[in-house]
């Protein structure tokens, strides 16, 4: 078969699976198009390459697939960098095509030229500069393996545009790349992890992103069921238990509620997994969790021991891990450690002042969620309205609840809606966002126009930075400085002048009624909700310090 | 401190040999701030691959930094080359 090697990386690209891919062509990238333009792939134009990098996230975290964005050299790769960046940090399987200058112009300081594959080293589990047309035929299967494999991660393909233009004489395509075997485990060590788990007096599970990417959702269930043991979740962790089961907990760390971080530190054995004992979860890592033992399950060696020794450390996928240690633990009620845990849920629970205001951010949270259906997709942007979303959104489902962890990119949230749109046509998708975040990448509201996607956007609007905010009164002598907008848009006026149908729940009598219209709409929709600048999520774990030591500021965030 | 005073360890690594690859290894080192006090790397065998050897501190950290230079697609090998300490005394000798 004679080909180019722009149209032999679509139909690897095509043979992988891929069907969408979110981009913006440049000069160095235009041979691709070219190709993409008769290939089976359809194309979404982003608005900014950062859009397009979280536009595919959306895709790859709504649906556990790797998902592919495009950019150009120069600037279209730097663009593309913090998309890139926050797929590593919360592993996720993106693989990122940009366009190169020729290679003979490599190296001159030519136009749109950057060294995309030095930019991308420490953000990326792996990157390529391909060097030759036939190199192709490895590369883009290898970029598939590496980015599904054990912990997935980004994958950057950086590509000259001789290689492009090069034609090839391809006899057969290479299979289509796809993860590696998880690593094998021992099966003693799952022996003495059910003994260890049967031993235990007051047991707890922690579980992050890990249980979601091996689907052992209902394996984690049935355990804890079965041994009576609660179930914390980190951020990313959200949804892998059903925010209603009796074992859950919610999340822990430095927004959790106060008694998830109480039954936390009362623990003799703390079973974590598929999680990195980040910091916004542990607080200060040598009080955390003082009096247990660790079981530690992990897929990535990396982290077992990195932050915290575990007593027992098992390289494995979580799912098969705990598929075999299920059946070998005693099923026991554990009464005495439930009842305990039932006392400081009652003692000391989540308080949610406003929650039945739709003005306030408990308020807005919940009545979107009672107005949505269960099964909606749920992004976010990042600060306050992250929390407040992560503290009191019903999830139900893995899968459901897409947000920034590890890097915290305020911009996420409304190209990952778009892209979990785009993967899920058939599903509601709303994305919580704050003013402060939504501008920085409120150009995708032309792609959510353009697309026609089912995006509700509910806009948590304090005119503030509001996390910088908050951490500013409580941690800085209320010296407020650069986290209040002096100018406030009117973005009901600006999603309007997208294309994008508005609505304004500070100018109406009747928030909750409006709001349902809203939601009920068909296509793109935001919701501007203003709510009082003064409004400080807790509780708080001040940074640095350790989860026991929560500021309450229950009787505060009731004014 | 002088090399002599504190304990290294060196680390023999086999790699892919590309032009990247020495930035993907040094680079895990600075991000981690973990100091490279020497290296010497060279093609081996049909040289698609290289050898690489590294002298770094001895400390507690120095487990996790295997364990992240594992995680790298283009090592194919890690171990630890106590006998090959004498090679950075023989390099030292040329650099003045």
């Amino acid at each position: 078969m004679q080909t180019t090697g722009a149209a032999l990386t679509m139909r690897l690209l095509e043979r992988q699976g891929i069907r969408l891919i979110a981009g913006i062509p440049g000069g160095a990238s235009l041979p691709l198009y070219d190709a993409l333009r008769s290939s089976e792939i359809r194309h979404v134009l982003a608005r900014h390459e950062q859009g397009a990098g979280f536009i595919a996230q959306g895709m790859a975290r709504a649906t556990g697939r790797a998902a592919v964005c495009f950019g150009t050299s120069g600037p279209g790769a730097t663009n593309l960098l913090t998309a890139i960046a926050d797929a590593r940090l919360d592993s996720i399987p993106l693989v990122a095509v940009t366009g190169q200058v020729p290679q003979a112009m490599i190296g001159t300081d030519a136009f749109q030229e950057i060294d995309t594959y030095g930019l991308t080293v420490p953000i990326t589990k792996h990157n390529f500069l391909v060097r030759s047309a036939d190199e192709l035929l490895t590369v883009v299967p290898e970029a598939f393996r590496i980015a599904t494999s054990g912990r997935p991660g980004p994958v950057l393909i950086d590509i000259p545009k001789d290689v492009q233009l090069a034609a090839i004489d391809v006899e057969r395509l290479p299979e289509p790349g796809g993860p590696d075997p998880a690593p094998r485990f021992s099966h003693d060590d799952i022996g003495r992890a059910a003994a260890m788990i049967d031993a235990a007096q007051r047991p707890v599970l922690l579980v992050g992103a890990g249980i979601i990417g091996a689907g052992a959702s209902p394996t984690l269930r049935r355990l804890a069921e079965k041994a009576s043991i609660p179930v914390a979740s980190t951020l990313l962790g959200l949804g892998a238990m059903p925010h209603d089961h009796p074992r859950f907990l919610g999340m822990v760390g430095m927004h959790a509620a106060r008694f998830t971080n109480l039954v936390l530190e009362d623990c003799d054995l703390l079973i974590a997994l598929g999680i990195r004992f980040d910091d916004r979860a542990t607080g200060k890592v040598a009080e955390f969790c003082p009096n247990a033992r660790v079981i530690h399950v992990d897929i990535d060696p990396s982290e077992l021991g990195k932050i915290r020794r575990p007593s027992l450390g098992i390289v494995a996928d979580v799912g098969e891990a705990l598929r075999a240690l299920e059946p070998r633990v005693a099923a026991t009620p554990r009464t005495s450690w439930s009842r305990h845990v039932a006392t400081l849920q009652a003692t000391h629970p989540l308080a949610t002042p406003g929650a039945d205001d739709p003005l306030q951010p408990y308020g807005i949270v919940r009545a979107t969620a009672e107005l949505l259906p269960d099964d909606t997709i749920v992004t976010t942007d990042v600060g306050q309205h992250q929390m407040w979303v992560a503290q009191a959104y019903p999830f139900t489902f893995p899968r459901q609840w897409l947000t920034s962890g590890g890097l915290g990119t305020m911009g996420f949230g409304l190209p990952a809606a778009i892209g979990a749109a785009l993967a899920h046509p058939g599903r509601r998708v709303v994305c919580f966002s704050g003013d402060g975040s939504l501008l920085m990448n409120l150009q995708e509201l032309a792609t959510a126009a353009e697309e026609q996607v089912d995006v509700k956007i509910v806009l948590m609007n304090n005119a503030h930075l509001g996390l910088v905010r908050q951490q500013q009164e409580l941690f800085y002598g209320a010296r407020f400085h650069a986290s209040r907008f002096h100018a406030q848009p009117d973005f009901a006026a600006i999603a309007r002048g997208f294309g994008i149908a508005a609505v304004d729940l500070g100018a109406t009598t009747s928030p909750y009624d409006r709001l349902a219209e809203a939601l009920a709409m068909p296509g793109p929709c935001l919701v501007n909700v203003p709510i009082a600048e003064a409004a400080n999520v807790y509780p708080m774990v001040p940074p640095g310090g350790a989860n026991r030591d929560m500021i309450d500021g229950g009787c505060h965030a009731a004014q | 401190m002088p090399l002599s005073d504190r304990p290294t360890a060196v680390l023999r690594l086999r790699v892919r040999n590309h032009p990247g690859v020495m930035s993907h290894v040094c680079g895990l080192f600075a991000r981690r701030a973990f100091n490279v006090d020497g290296i010497v790397c060279l093609p081996i065998g049909d040289g698609t691959c290289s050898a690489i050897l590294l002298l770094v501190p001895e400390d507690a950290r120095l487990e996790q930094m295997m364990a992240q230079l594992r995680k790298l697609e283009d090592v194919l090998a890690i171990d630890r080359a106590p006998e090959a300490t004498s090679v950075f005394a023989g390099v030292a000798a040329h650099l003045g």
